[in-house]
């Protein structure tokens, strides 16, 4: 008997106690994303009003039954209230949004042109160009990270050129600094943002351009009049895969950011595993989610547009 | 118009060439006899030697390919499934709700992703007494939930791309549901389940932030004891390592690549 037949067999006996495969199928992935996605923000969004003390778990329960039976419910706001009154959690929400959004308007910048040349070329080379996007997407980003140490770094490969050449004679100093954040950051997001680009752009119609330029419109017209207006919808997908997961980005500025670099990543991840205050490390993830939730929506418009627009 | 391809040209080759060149000084300099990873004084293999006699690094590799190996064929099945349903079944209760949740994980940042599964675990253990401690088992369901969006993408967009018909034909013909799905679509989508289940094992091997929220004491992965020793400064047997993976990985994609291609012409 092979597994197809033993599973129609099993399916069968089920069915037969009055068991409804099509409920099954639905349940199980969907029962796994509800426990192990969604209700964790539901704790969290819990941990955030409890205060932090010293005992295991080091936060105090939301309520508590007391003597005379009575249900007490306990929310703390203070982590809120410590968020806004302390400054280096506002500096660190705004100094993640600036940084997520400047690398993600240079990471446009680069991604464009790739994508449009990639778009046009010929198929043969259109693969070999994509396997080339995809490629270091599989290999270790932390390593890739870390390659970027060894160039940027006082004695670091950069260093080394332009203290031979004679351009410097003392060293760049690139490490540490929000420069080589930028340089991690467009580096390792620069693939989200060529294929939903590429996507896009290849699904443009040809002939469009043709009538543009038969009409007597410059190629620069007829780029900023209709390939650019088109391909807003991979525009915004590129950017918001972008832009999402750099707020909370926590690797890039650990390893190439220096003390200075402030992002909110890195203060949650302090925040728990130095300070160990579980209740505001869970106040600072529920404010990133929050100011998550606008990026998020156009995100999905731009998928969904896209989405009805391939079929 | 020649002048525009000109400049793009320009900016593609110098877009790749961002793209590589960390890659390369990565495999140049892991062959540096010198521990100065970025002044070279000679060929040398001495920190392939040093990487493969040691027994944190080794250790924590074999973690981390089981933590991949069980949480990306979970992540295959579970991910195929919702695939299905949101593609085949037409509406039910919670539709949307899953089709959002299985998009969400794949642009939540990690450390929310993390903390918000570690404070799950934390909580049901005081309430279920399971899981017991973290280690393997709550490193891997982490990864599967996140995986499992990948795998459901990559499946979404293969069945949207397919011809419905011979699913249709067989059941008109009186095949029964599962019997359809065994033996037409589920030979018809595993091209995509082969590279959902790829990326998920390479997306399991690669998390450093959200295993080091949900693991235990002796589960460390290969990237959090990378992490550890990167913070301490660049070493040359790390460049070793990574050479290692993209060596695996480049053959990897020239197999798989020619794999497909007889496939196309025929």
């Amino acid at each position: 008997m092979n597994a197809t037949t033993l599973i129609a067999n099993v399916m069968r006996l089920l069915n037969r106690s009055g068991f409804r495969a099509r409920s099954l199928v639905i349940a199980v992935p969907f029962w796994w994303l509800f426990v192990f996605f969604l209700i964790p923000f539901a704790v969290v969004a819990k941990i955030s009003f409890s205060e932090a003390i010293i005992a295991r778990p080091p936060y105090s329960p939301l309520y508590t039954w007391t003597e005379d039976g009575v249900l007490q419910l306990k929310l703390f706001f203070s982590n809120y209230a410590y968020l806004l009154d302390d400054t280096l959690y506002v500096s660190a929400y705004w100094s993640s949004i600036k940084v997520a959004f400047f690398s993600t308007v240079i990471a446009l910048l680069i991604a464009y042109p790739m994508a449009y040349y990639i778009a046009r070329t010929t198929e043969r080379r259109r693969n070999v160009l994509l396997m080339l996007i995809i490629l270091p997407f599989w290999t270790s980003f932390l390593l890739r990270v870390y390659a970027w140490i060894g160039i940027l770094k006082t004695n670091g490969i950069i260093n080394n050129i332009l203290m031979s050449v004679g351009i410097t004679s003392e060293p760049i100093i690139m490490m540490q600094t929000n420069f080589a954040v930028y340089v991690g950051i467009v580096y390792t997001y620069l693939p989200f943002m060529i294929l939903p680009l590429f996507t896009n752009l290849v699904k443009l119609d040809p002939s469009l351009l043709e009538a543009s330029a038969d009409l007597g419109a410059r190629p620069m017209t007829t780029f900023f009049k209709i390939t650019l207006p088109l391909s807003v919808p991979g525009i915004i997908a590129g950017s918001m895969l972008v832009f999402i997961p750099v707020i909370g980005e926590f690797v890039i500025p650990a390893l190439l950011g220096g003390p200075d670099t402030l992002m909110i990543g890195k203060v949650l991840w302090n925040e728990f595993f130095s300070n160990r205050d579980w209740p505001v490390a869970s106040a600072v993830a529920v404010v990133m989610l929050v100011l998550l939730v606008i990026p998020i929506m156009l995100l999905r418009n731009a998928q969904n547009a896209s989405a009805g627009a391939a079929s | 118009m020649k002048k525009n391809s000109w400049f793009i040209t320009i900016a593609t080759i110098l877009g790749f060439a961002f793209l590589y060149i960390p890659i390369i000084s990565l495999i140049i300099f892991s062959f540096n006899e010198s521990k100065l990873v970025t002044v070279w004084s000679g060929f040398s293999t001495k920190w392939y030697g040093k990487l493969l006699s040691d027994p944190q690094i080794l250790g924590a590799a074999w973690i981390s390919l089981k933590i991949a190996f069980v949480s990306a064929s979970l992540a295959m099945v579970l991910g195929t499934l919702a695939a299905f349903v949101l593609v085949r079944f037409r509406k039910f209760h919670g539709k949307n709700l899953l089709s959002g949740m299985i998009t969400a994980p794949l642009v939540m940042p990690d450390v929310i992703i993390g903390l918000s599964l570690l404070l799950l675990f934390i909580s049901m253990e005081s309430i279920f007494g399971w899981p017991a401690g973290r280690g393997l088992t709550t490193i891997i369901i982490a990864h599967t939930t996140f995986s499992m969006a990948y795998v459901a993408i990559v499946v979404q967009s293969r069945m949207i791309d397919m011809d419905g018909g011979l699913e249709e034909a067989a059941l008109d013909l009186g095949a029964k549901p599962v019997r359809v799905f065994f033996d037409i679509t589920l030979p018809m989508i595993s091209p995509a389940l082969v590279s959902g289940w790829l990326l998920s094992f390479t997306l399991s091997l690669d998390d450093l932030v959200i295993a080091s929220f949900v693991s235990g004491p002796g589960a460390s992965t290969l990237p959090m004891v990378i992490f550890s020793k990167v913070r301490l400064g660049v070493s040359p047997d790390i460049n070793a390592l990574a050479t290692i993976i993209i060596v695996i990985v480049a053959i990897g994609v020239v197999i798989a690549s020619m794999q497909m291609k007889p496939r196309k012409t025929s």
